[in-house]
C-alpha cells in the first residue's frame, strides 16, 4: 500500500507541494450559492407576481365573480360591467391568426435559409429576418392602421362578398382596424422569432438523413418532407408556441390595428378588443375607480395564466424534441 | 422532361424480377427459403471514363477509368483521403450535393451517360442506388414506411407497395425478423438490422446498381458477417461496389478489387490476384499493411 491512497498518508508526513491547499475553494462556495440565491430569487419574483396579482385583483373577482369575469360578454366600466370574456376572445382570434398567417412564412424562410439558399446570401438574409424583431412595436402598430389597414380593406370587403356563406365572414361588417389586420401585425411581428428558431432546429438535422433521401431519388422538395421536416417537427412545434406566447402578450399594435370595441366581433373583420389592450388603454382612466383598477389587474391575470399555459405547451415539445433526439443516438450506435 | 430514364427505358430482364412475377403469395414462403428471395438477373455494366472529382480548387479523384462489370463485387481499397468514397459518390452524383464540389467525365450505365446535362439527377439516383457508412434509417418512419419511402417518391409509379416492401425486405434478410413489427418505428431495430433495413429501402425501388460506402464500419462482427452474406446474394441481381477499409472483408466479398492511392487508380484486378500477386509495388506494400 506504499503507493496507496493519499488520504491514508500518516499524519505528521509533509505533503507533497502539489497536494497543498485547504480542500475548499471559497471562489466555488460562492459563486455556487451566489447563482442558486439568483435563480430562486427568479422564482420567488414570479411567484410575488402571481400572489400580486391574486390579491390586487380580488375586490373585481369577488364582487363580479370568477365565472362571471371570464365568461361575462359586457365590459362597460361606466357601468360597472365587467365581462372579460370579449377581450379573451380577441386576444385569442388574433394570437391564432397571427400563427395561421405567420408560421407558414416562418418555416418556409428557416427552410430556404438553411437548404436552399446560395451559401453567400445566408448570411444577409439570416440578419435581414432577424432585423424584424428589432422593429418597435409601436411602428408596427402606426404602420398597420395607416397604410396596412387601408390597402386591406377592399380585399378584406371582396373576400367577404365572394364567401358570404363561409361563418365568420359577413360583407356588411368590414371595419378598417379589426381582428385580421392585427393578426397580419402580430404575424410579421412573431416571423423572426419561429423561424429563427426553426432555423436552429432544422440545422441540427444530420447530413446522413438528407443524402439517405437524396440516394433514393428524392427531389428537393421530397428531401425536405421526408427527412428535414419530419425530424424537426416537435422543434418547430415548440418555436410556434414561443411565438404564439408572444402574440398572445403583444400590446401597443394591437392597441392602434384593433379598433377598441368591448364586443365580440362576429365576424374575423370586426373591430375588436385584447386582454393586453384593455389594460394599456384603461388605467389611466382606472386610478380613481378601485373596482375598475381591480378588474384590470385581473384581465393581467388572466393574461399571465393564458401565457402560462402556452408556455408550458411549448416547453412540452420542445423537451419532446430533445427525447427524441437523444434517444436517436445510441439506438443508432449500437450493435 | 423526355429525358432517357434508366430506371424504365431499358428493364427487358429486370421486369421479369419484379415481385408481382409470382404472383400467388401462399406460393412464395413454400417455394423460396425463408432468409433471402432476390432473383438472379443480369446486372450493369458500368463504365468510368477519365473521372476527376473536386472539392472547390483541390482535386480528390484524377482522372480514373474504371469497369464494373455487372453481377460482380468489386471493391474499392485504399488509404484514407485516397479518393475511393468520393469517386463511389460520383456514381450517383451524391458527390456534387456538397458545396463547392463538381466532377467531370463520362459514367456509363445501359449506354446511358449519367453526366448527360439533360439527363434527370433523381433518375440516376434511382438507378444507382447507395448504402452509407451509418446506419440512416428515417427516424420518425415505421419499418414498412422506411423500406417503402423511395417507392413514394414521384419518380416511382405504378408498383405494389405492398408487395414490394415484402419483396425488398426478404431481400435484405430481414423480412422473418420484422414481419410481425412492421409498424414499428424503424430506429427500434440494431445497429446491423438498421443497416439491412437500409439495403431493404434501397434495393426497392430496383436500382441497377448498389454502392456500399463502408456498410460495416458502424457494425459488430456478426452484423457484419451477415451483410456479407448479404452481398454474396444481392450480386446474383445487381452490380456491387464496396468501398472498405477492411481488407479482409475486400477478400471475402469482391470478385475484383481496385487498389486508389492518392486519387489515382492503381490497379484493378481479381482480388485473389490483388492481395497475392499484385503488379504494381504500392499495391504490394499496402495490402501487406506496410503503409496506410
Amino acid at each position: 500500500m506504499e503507493a496507496g491512497s493519499l488520504s491514508s498518508k500518516k499524519t505528521g508526513a509533509p505533503k507533497p507541494s502539489w497536494a497543498s491547499g485547504s480542500g475548499s475553494h471559497v471562489g466555488d462556495a460562492i459563486l455556487k450559492y451566489g447563482l442558486a440565491g439568483l435563480a430562486v430569487g427568479v422564482l420567488v419574483l414570479i411567484a410575488y407576481f402571481f400572489v400580486r396579482l391574486i390579491v390586487e385583483a380580488e375586490p373585481a373577482l369577488s364582487q363580479v365573480g370568477v365565472i362571471d369575469f371570464v365568461f361575462g360578454d359586457s365590459w362597460v366600466p361606466s357601468q360597472g360591467d365587467y365581462g372579460a370574456l370579449p377581450l379573451l376572445v380577441g386576444t385569442l382570434i388574433t394570437s391564432v391568426i397571427a400563427l395561421i398567417v405567420g408560421v407558414p412564412v416562418a418555416i418556409a424562410t428557416a427552410l430556404y435559409i438553411t437548404e436552399l439558399c446560395p451559401k453567400r446570401f445566408r448570411g444577409p438574409l439570416t440578419v435581414v429576418v432577424d432585423l424584424l424583431a428589432a422593429v418597435p412595436s409601436v411602428v408596427y402598430g402606426l404602420w398597420g392602421i395607416f397604410f396596412l389597414a387601408p390597402k386591406l380593406e377592399p380585399a378584406e370587403k371582396w373576400f367577404s362578398e365572394t364567401f358570404a356563406f363561409l361563418p365568420l365572414v359577413d360583407p356588411d361588417k368590414v371595419s378598417i382596424p379589426n381582428y385580421f389586420v392585427a393578426g397580419v401585425i402580430l404575424a410579421i411581428m412573431i416571423v423572426p422569432i419561429v423561424s429563427a428558431i426553426s432555423r436552429e432546429v432544422i440545422s441540427t438535422v444530420p447530413a446522413e438523413q438528407k443524402e439517405g433521401a437524396l440516394a433514393l431519388g428524392a427531389t428537393r422538395w421530397e428531401m425536405l418532407r421526408m427527412a428535414v421536416l419530419p425530424y424537426s417537427r416537435a422543434g418547430i412545434a415548440g418555436a410556434s408556441m414561443l411565438g404564439l406566447g408572444r402574440a398572445i402578450g403583444e400590446t401597443i399594435a394591437v392597441v392602434i390595428v384593433i379598433g377598441n370595441a368591448a364586443v365580440i366581433g362576429s365576424t374575423i373583420f370586426s373591430q375588436g378588443y385584447t386582454l393586453a389592450a384593455v389594460i394599456a388603454n384603461e388605467f389611466g382612466e382606472a386610478a380613481s375607480d378601485p373596482l375598475h383598477r381591480a378588474a384590470l389587474i385581473a384581465c393581467g391575470l388572466l393574461l399571465f395564466i393564458l401565457t402560462l399555459i402556452v408556455n408550458a405547451i411549448a416547453r412540452y415539445f420542445v423537451n419532446k424534441a430533445e427525447e427524441g433526439q437523444a434517444s436517436r443516438v445510441p439506438a443508432g450506435m449500437a450493435g | 422532361m423526355n429525358t432517357p430514364d434508366p430506371t424504365t427505358a431499358t428493364k427487358p430482364q429486370a421486369s421479369m424480377n419484379q415481385p408481382n412475377a409470382d404472383a400467388t403469395p401462399a406460393a412464395a414462403p413454400a417455394s423460396a427459403p425463408t432468409t433471402t428471395s432476390v432473383e438472379s438477373a443480369d446486372g450493369r455494366e458500368v463504365t468510368l471514363t477519365d473521372v476527376h472529382a473536386y472539392y472547390g480548387g483541390s482535386e480528390a479523384v484524377k482522372g480514373v477509368d474504371l469497369v464494373y462489370k455487372p453481377n460482380e463485387v468489386t471493391a474499392m481499397i485504399g488509404p484514407s483521403g485516397c479518393g475511393k468514397s468520393t469517386l463511389l459518390r460520383c456514381i450517383n452524383r451524391m458527390h456534387e450535393e456538397i458545396p463547392g464540389a463538381h466532377a467531370t467525365g463520362k459514367i456509363v450505365v445501359d449506354d446511358i451517360d449519367l453526366y448527360d446535362p439533360s439527363i434527370d439527377l433523381t433518375a440516376v439516383r434511382r438507378a444507382v442506388g447507395m448504402v452509407f457508412q451509418k446506419p440512416n434509417p428515417f427516424p420518425t418512419m415505421s419499418i414498412f414506411d422506411n423500406t417503402a419511402a423511395g417507392l413514394r417518391l414521384s419518380g416511382t409509379k405504378g408498383v405494389d407497395v405492398k408487395e414490394r416492401v415484402e419483396w425488398a425486405l426478404r431481400g435484405a434478410g430481414l423480412w422473418d425478423e420484422v414481419k410481425d413489427r412492421l409498424d414499428k418505428p424503424g430506429i427500434g431495430l440494431s445497429g446491423g438490422q438498421q443497416q439491412r433495413l437500409c439495403i431493404a429501402r434501397t434495393i426497392a425501388v430496383e436500382p441497377e446498381v448498389i454502392l456500399m460506402d463502408e456498410p460495416c464500419s458502424a457494425l459488430d462482427p456478426i452484423a457484419t458477417l451477415k451483410i456479407e452474406d448479404l452481398i454474396h446474394e444481392l450480386k446474383q441481381r445487381f452490380t456491387i461496389v464496396i468501398v472498405t477499409h477492411n481488407m479482409q472483408q475486400a477478400a471475402r466479398v469482391a470478385d475484383t478489387t481496385a487498389f486508389m492511392y492518392l486519387g489515382e487508380l492503381v490497379e484493378h484486378a481479381p482480388t485473389q490476384q490483388i492481395f497475392n500477386n499484385p503488379g504494381d509495388p504500392r499495391t504490394e506494400e499496402y495490402v501487406t499493411g506496410k503503409f496506410g
